[in-house]
């Protein structure tokens, strides 16, 4: 059984709702509204975001775990969710003052805020804007899985 | 390559537990888990297998065979069991999703004989999964 030993990674899912929108000063108003469509639309709009990360790392023998989810779902919490639930990316989260909140910028901005979870390595963050649209994010070096 | 991904699910009742730990500590480590009878879960299980479609058929295995072995190593080990008493692949393991997922990873692989198990996923609630994916292949546990 050694050598059929897997890569065991856990996966947990959030949700929160937030407003956002895509808008930025560095286009005029007519390109900002040909590029971002209806999501330039002028007081913003909502979705039910959907996070899911995955971390690696050595399963415990004694707690058979990666990682307890007690302390993953406290560290989400405090890292990203009570910031960003019911909240306005554009006005409530700093970093996205200066960047347009897309949802692939969302993901690279919550890679941030979990990759230094202490308990287990940080492997990748995919949102689902709608159940339409998702993005995934690896870190600069991550390929992500095809699956 | 092509992937291909069949999903069971089964139901199945655990409790975590270590006899190591005194009751202070397996109720401040495992928390509701640690309840003593025991609760359940419907896991939803994702098996995905690579492999080259063959020329004739066009398969990379065939489906009723995936089904086969699915049926046979885990709904008939796991399915309307007590993970902690009836599944001895799981004897004196903690049966989280991450050791439920391995031991079924550890079934399947040399079951399957055409393709290669490529990735096991078991949610535990649709909040909560395990991934498995071979030892050093490209994206996992980089």
């Amino acid at each position: 059984m050694k050598n059929s030993e897997p890569s065991i990674e856990l996966g947990r899912r959030y949700r929160f709702s937030a407003s956002h929108r895509l808008h930025t000063p560095q286009l005029s108003e007519e390109e900002n509204q040909r590029v971002f469509g209806k999501c330039n639309n002028p007081h913003g709009h909502g979705h039910n975001y959907v996070l899911e990360v995955n971390f690696s790392g050595k399963v415990d023998s004694e707690t058979g775990m990666i990682a307890n989810l007690a302390d993953l779902d406290a560290f989400v919490e405090r890292q990203v969710l009570e910031e960003f639930d019911e909240r306005s990316l554009n006005e409530d989260v700093p970093a996205f003052r200066a960047i347009v909140p897309t949802t692939e910028n969302l993901c690279m901005e919550i890679y941030r805020r979990l990759q230094n979870f202490p308990h287990a390595k940080l492997e990748r963050v995919r949102i689902q804007e709608t159940g339409n649209n998702s993005f995934e994010y690896a870190g600069d070096n991550g390929e992500g899985n095809q699956s | 390559m092509v992937l291909l991904t069949r999903k069971i699910e089964f139901s199945a009742s655990h409790r975590y537990h270590n006899p190591d730990f005194s009751a202070e500590e397996n109720r401040r480590i495992f928390g509701k888990c640690n309840n003593p009878h025991g609760h359940g879960h419907n896991y939803t299980l994702e098996v995905t297998v690579a492999g080259e479609p063959d020329p004739v058929t066009g398969m990379v295995l065939d489906l009723k065979e995936l089904k086969e072995i699915l049926e046979r190593e885990v709904m008939q080990r796991m399915d309307h069991r007590h993970l902690n008493y009836e599944v001895p692949e799981l004897a004196g393991q903690i049966p989280t999703c991450e050791n439920v997922a391995r031991v079924i990873w550890q079934l399947l692989e040399p079951k399957i004989k055409r393709g290669r198990l490529h990735h096991v996923r078991l949610y535990e609630s649709p909040d909560l999964f395990a991934d498995c994916y071979r030892n050093g292949a490209a994206g996992a546990g980089k």
